[in-house]
């Protein structure tokens, strides 16, 4: 099978998998951000995925791409690490044209992994898990659908505020170079494209990951200062 | 005239494949700035001889840029500091008075060294041989241009010929893949009609050999573009890729 035993097909499935994870995280970030505008609205969409079965579908499809991309992403830095040879450079230098997120796509990948324990422990536990469990006591209030309230506990005390941040500062550079690399590897580049793609890249994702982030540093001022109650 | 620097060289010296080496270091005197880096090695050599040591065994032929035999990983740059040159273009004059200039062969799993700094790049003989070629039939040859080409698609598959072959993208590459050399030696050929013609079984098969002989897993970090002696770019890389998929989605 030429996407397990050839080094392309290895790679078209790091980029096809990292651009079906994108485009959760688009939708992912779409739903944050109606929390802002409307707690009810956010209550609505959490009661509405919760863990019917359309939604756990949905989780499992979503869990089978993120083990994918991480176990290929395992797989092809050690194929990687053995085709450079045991012998290292003394002196090595890193070329202007070569991004720093490139080389360090792996560090990278795992400080994202860790964030996604954070979060699934902070949130994904206490809510879709409770409801599978049928445990209502792990859940908000003793329900699982009140994702604001949530929200609002987890971002009250500033050092998960700062995890949060850091965690997706660490996807900000992982998909900055992950997105166009991605779409070259599909072999959807050239000169101009190149240009185009990184482009779209920096902005799409800077986009992405300042939403993120607005979100949770509106529910931590929202807390802190404007004294809202949890 | 460039003026003469004197500097110190950090050699890799290894007997052997299967020995390991260590760097040694050598004091130069004198040099002039338009000696290249080839000939200083030589004047080190004719001094190593004199004293009856062993010279350091390195890469050369055509001393011109164009065979690719050259090799030398330079203070950190395949080929040295110098862009879109090899090492034999490039000369002393880029050195300061007084600098340690660190010289490394290629290190890569699929060019195991030979001695000292001269690297086995074989493995890029075995890949072209597994499909870098254009079968003809002989006895009835066609007219050279009776096939015609825009200067555009000309043009293009020349950029990618331009590639001598001298594995400075594996040398740069921190997953020690060959792809830009790949590339560029599929896309010479399958860019243009007389090649197109067995373009899917041309990159499978120079995929699999490359993939057979130990190279890395490209993860686009550029490195390779970036030190490429005859500036091949990573278009290649997606017309390959491209290629390639289309090849097995045909299957
Ligand atoms: S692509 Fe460039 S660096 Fe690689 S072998 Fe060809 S000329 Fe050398
Ligand atoms: S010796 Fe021929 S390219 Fe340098």
């Amino acid at each position: 099978m030429w996407l397990v035993n050839s080094s392309v097909g290895r790679k078209v499935v790091m980029s096809v998998t990292g651009i079906a994870l994108i485009l959760f995280l688009t939708f992912h970030m779409a739903m944050n951000l109606v929390a802002v505008f409307s707690e009810r609205g956010y209550n609505a969409i959490c009661e509405f995925l919760g863990a019917n079965w359309y939604a756990l579908v949905g989780s499992m499809g979503l869990a089978a791409l993120f083990l994918i991309h991480i176990i290929y992403a395992v797989w092809l830095t050690l194929l990687n690490r053995k085709a450079r040879g045991s012998e290292r450079y003394a002196v090595t230098v890193r070329p202007t044209t070569v991004e720093w997120a490139s080389q360090n796509m792996f560090v990278l990948g795992l400080i994202v992994v860790l964030g996604i324990i954070l979060h699934l422990t902070d949130f994904w536990y206490h809510m879709q898990f409770a409801e599978i469990a049928n445990d209502m006591v792990l859940a908000p209030g003793g329900d699982p659908a009140d994702g604001i309230a949530l929200m609002k506990i987890t971002f009250k005390n500033p050092v998960f505020v700062l995890l949060y941040l850091v965690w997706f500062g660490a996807i900000w550079f992982h998909l900055t170079h992950g997105f166009w690399s991605a779409l070259q590897t599909l072999g959807w580049n050239n000169q101009i494209w190149i240009k185009r793609w990184k482009c779209i890249s920096n902005i799409y994702t800077t986009i992405l990951m300042a939403c993120f982030a607005l979100v949770v540093i509106f529910f931590f001022i929202k807390v802190t200062f404007l004294g809202a109650s949890i | 005239m460039d003026k003469n620097i004197s500097f110190t060289l950090k050699i890799w010296r290894q007997r052997g494949p299967k020995v390991p080496g260590a760097f040694k270091e050598y004091p130069m005197k004198d040099i002039p700035g338009d000696t290249s880096f080839l000939e200083m090695m030589d004047i080190l050599n004719e001094e190593l001889i004199n004293k009856g040591e062993e010279p350091v065994v390195f890469d050369h032929d055509c001393r011109e840029g164009i065979c690719g035999m050259c090799s030398l990983y330079i203070n950190g740059y395949p080929h040295g500091p110098a862009t879109a040159a090899t090492t034999c273009q490039l000369y002393m004059r880029r050195f300061k008075d007084g600098d340690v200039i660190t010289v490394e062969p290629w290190r890569s799993a699929a060019f195991p060294i030979i001695r000292d700094l001269m690297v086995d790049r074989g493995a890029f003989d075995k890949i072209i041989q597994a499909g870098g070629f254009i079968s003809v039939n002989t006895g009835a040859p066609q007219d050279a241009n009776g096939i015609l080409i825009s200067k555009k698609v000309a043009d293009r598959a020349m950029d990618a010929a331009s590639c001598i072959g001298c594995g400075a993208c594996v040398a740069a590459c921190k997953n020690g893949s060959a792809m830009l050399f790949v590339s560029s030696k599929i896309a010479q050929l399958n860019i243009l009609p007389q090649g197109k013609v067995e373009a899917g079984r041309r990159v499978k098969a120079m995929i699999a050999k490359m993939d057979e002989l130990g190279f890395g897993n490209c993860t686009n970090t550029r490195a390779c573009e970036a030190e490429c002696p005859k500036s091949e770019t990573i278009d290649n890389i997606a017309f390959l890729n491209r290629d390639f998929i289309v090849a097995k989605l045909k299957d």
